[in-house]
């Protein structure tokens, strides 16, 4: 990773290899002369890349048209635990990995763990990572390093729907506090409605406790810190156990046919979410869309300016790829042409990570159907400029979260509080860290 | 005769000698190739050890030491000792009741219910669950719906008390049948003339059923407890697919095979989870010779 400013060198590197020219950025040092690449008809590149997002091979086929000599064929091998449950294996197997693979911020560190995950540095231009939003940078490189290069981010805002908390004389919570208050308000004014649901969700609880400052892993090559139920985590628990016995919030599992339709028909009010979330959300929900808006995140200090990021992917490409150059160069074509960006994020509500797009007014200022008309661009834009970079994922983060799911489960089944868990989950996480070899600090 | 016979009879011992085993040997090869090969390999996997650092390291029969007293997969075999409990009385109770009904010729369009049974069989687990999910749902279910029409609380199927009961209502269903069709099966094939006698002797229809066929078939519903005992024991799908609507009472290790599965895709012990896998192979092993002994004590 370079912080320096782009040189010339770089400059011209990127546009032999004719990757951004569409960018605003790069695009003036085009006329520094461009060379096409050194193209052999003979061997046409193929290139396999895994994604589950929506119509990515429409967008791998406008790479074609730029680079006729490879040949991209999108896979959708499953979405979450199946996609990464067949990386892993491939991984194991020692075969049929692809070349290319989309994965979420959480999981880099995890595949870097296995060696999986090539450097793609050699092959990108010095200073190509300033363009990019700055902690989605930091999580892809390490030193000189780069191992993925960043597509969408989640940027968390608090969803809520307008007419619910109207008719309850409610206002969008600022603070958590204030969430709290609100959350029991109309609890008491309407049973059966909730403020929001409290699902098991090890994606969702990280990303909020991001916010809250919690840093559970420090890994320093073989060595690990693990702090996983220190204060902040302890208050965090408190915080939420309060509103669970209080029955202010509901315990239903997260993610199920019964949890959307409780989004949509205001049995739950709010949901503390992604700026990914619509894509879901719109698919689900007939009876509230237009209804629902976003606000910022609620806040730990009133008046504070501290958000979070849940998801968000890079593409990444293996070490087992025969075709690393090629690869590079694919991966640096989705990540950064701001064109095909601006498109993901009006059409599929995949937030960009290139910091000229969200500095861009106009487009942050683009109004959604599915919030009633308002630009939430904006408030996205300005929670993933308050994304503390160092929040760091642990080197087995699915470890992470089938504890943080089975232990907080058993938490809301009334089985000891949150806090309570939150030890377990420490104490789980210390043995199998110990037990894969890592020395914890 | 005798001297025609004799004359030909070492060939044909040869050729019978050998065709058993060449007609065997499409089964063998694909036994060997398929089951044999990879247990080799499974046992060799749960001998090593493979960390995240440090790479993978011979550690003779430690994971299976750490499987020995491991509470996570402990938990699981008692969950399933339970749930056995009550899903085999059930489930094969039924079957017999439905076989014994249908085999006494007291039910028109017999074939139509035969099929009937035996159709939820043949509806693969993944849809089955999924399908029972949506009836358990507990706030939009239609079982959630028709309690909240009548005013009564909705009944919550998910809760830690029921989700086992909702479990094993979903393999009653799905298994019901298929044992129904092996009793049914056997009961047609006790000879009339037994019917004939007992009828001569003055026994009912209900005598003659409970007294007659049901001990005649005593070999096969051992043969049916077998297989549920070994299928109780691998219980994996629908907990695995329920999951995600009962994630406060189902964990990561609710059965054996649910333990394994996770330990060896989730959390990369693939070295311990074919430990476990073993551990499990060896408890399902000791179940069933302590119930063949037990079978053959109370049937001698």
């Amino acid at each position: 990773m370079t912080n320096q400013k782009s040189n010339g060198a770089g400059f011209s590197r990127l546009n032999r290899r004719q990757l951004l020219q569409s960018s605003a950025v790069l695009g003036a040092a085009a006329a520094a002369g461009g060379v096409a690449l050194p193209a052999r008809a003979e061997d046409k590149v193929k290139l396999t890349v895994w994604a589950w997002t929506p119509r990515t091979q429409e967008m791998a086929d406008l790479y074609m048209k730029k680079k006729p000599d490879v040949q991209v064929v999108v896979e959708n091998v499953g979405q979450g635990a199946p996609h990464y449950v067949k990386l892993r294996n491939a991984i194991t197997a020692g075969t049929g990995l692809p070349d290319v693979a989309l994965i979420e911020f959480n999981s880099i560190p995890s595949f870097r763990a296995l060696n999986a995950l090539a450097d793609l540095s050699p092959n990108l231009p010095a200073g190509f990572g300033d363009q990019y939003m700055d902690w989605t940078w930091k999580a892809v490189s390490d030193g000189g390093k780069v191992f993925g290069l960043p597509w969408n981010s989640g940027p968390m805002a608090l969803l809520y729907h307008a007419d619910v908390l109207d008719r309850h004389g409610i206002a969008a919570p600022e603070t958590w506090d204030d969430f709290a208050e609100q959350a029991q308000k109309l609890a008491k004014a309407a049973p059966g409605t909730y403020l929001a649901n409290f699902g098991v969700d090890p994606g969702w609880t990280a990303a909020v406790l991001w916010q809250a400052g919690w840093r559970p892993f420090r890994t320093n090559g073989t060595e690990i810190e693990i702090r996983i139920n220190d204060g902040i985590a302890k208050n965090w628990a408190n915080y939420w156990q309060g509103l669970i016995d209080a029955k202010a919030v509901d315990t239903k599992p997260a993610w199920t046919t019964e949890w959307f339709a409780a989004l949509d028909n205001g049995t739950y009010a709010s949901w503390v979410t992604a700026a990914w979330a619509p894509i879901l959300m719109e698919q689900a929900m007939k009876k509230s869309f237009g209804k629902w808006r976003a606000a910022p995140m609620p806040q730990w200090q009133k008046g504070g300016k501290v958000a979070s990021n849940w998801g968000g992917t890079v593409f990444s490409a293996f070490t087992t790829t025969p075709n690393l150059k090629a690869a590079t160069d694919f991966a640096a074509f989705m990540s950064a042409d701001p064109q095909a960006a601006r498109f993901w994020l009006t059409e599929v509500f995949l937030f960009p990570v290139l910091t000229e797009l969200v500095d861009d007014k106009n487009l942050m200022g683009h109004k959604y159907d599915f919030y009633g008309g308002q630009p939430v661009n904006e408030v996205f834009a300005e929670a993933l400029s308050q994304v503390d970079p160092s929040f760091e994922f642990a080197p087995f983060q699915d470890y992470v979260n089938l504890q943080i799911e089975d232990h907080f489960a058993q938490a809301i089944a009334g089985h000891g509080t949150l806090a309570d868990a939150f030890d377990r989950i420490q104490d789980a996480v210390v043995a199998y860290a110990g037990d894969q070899g890592y020395t914890v600090k | 005769m005798t001297r025609f016979l004799a004359g030909h009879r070492p060939r044909v011992i040869i050729g019978k000698k050998i065709a058993p085993y060449v007609l065997l040997l499409p089964f063998v090869l694909v036994f060997v190739a398929f089951l044999i090969v990879p247990m080799i390999y499974a046992f060799n996997l749960s001998l090593h050890k493979t960390a995240l650092v440090g790479g993978t390291r011979f550690v003779g029969f430690d994971n299976y030491a750490r499987a020995f007293v491991d509470p996570n997969f402990w938990s699981g075999v008692w969950l399933l000792v339970r749930f056995g409990f009550i899903q085999m009385p059930i489930m094969l109770s039924l079957a017999l009741a439905f076989a014994l009904i249908l085999d006494s010729g007291l039910v028109y369009a017999r074939g139509l219910f035969r099929i009937a049974f035996f159709l939820p069989y043949a509806v693969p687990a993944v849809i089955a669950t999924l399908m029972w999910g949506y009836i358990y749902g507990p706030a939009y279910g239609p079982l959630a719906q028709i309690a909240a029409f009548l005013s009564l609380p909705k009944p919550d199927f998910f809760s830690e008390n029921a989700i086992l009961g909702s479990i094993a209502n979903i393999t009653i269903w799905e298994y019901t049948g298929y044992n129904m069709i092996i009793y049914f099966a056997a009961l047609q094939a006790i000879p009339a003339d037994l019917e004939e006698a007992s009828k001569m002797d003055g026994a009912s229809a209900f005598t003659y059923a409970v007294r007659v066929k049901l001990p005649m078939i005593v070999p096969m519903i051992i043969v049916t407890i077998m297989f549920s005992i070994i299928g109780t024991l691998q219980l994996f799908s629908e907990p695995y697919l329920i999951t995600n609507l009962a994630r406060s009472v189902i964990n990561s290790h609710f059965t054996p095979n649910y333990y394994a599965y996770t330990l060896a895709f989730t959390a990369q012990q693939y070295n311990y989870s074919a430990a476990i896998s073993f551990v499990l192979g060896a408890v399902v092993a000791v179940f069933s010779y302590a119930f063949m002994l037990a079978s053959n004590r109370g049937t001698r």
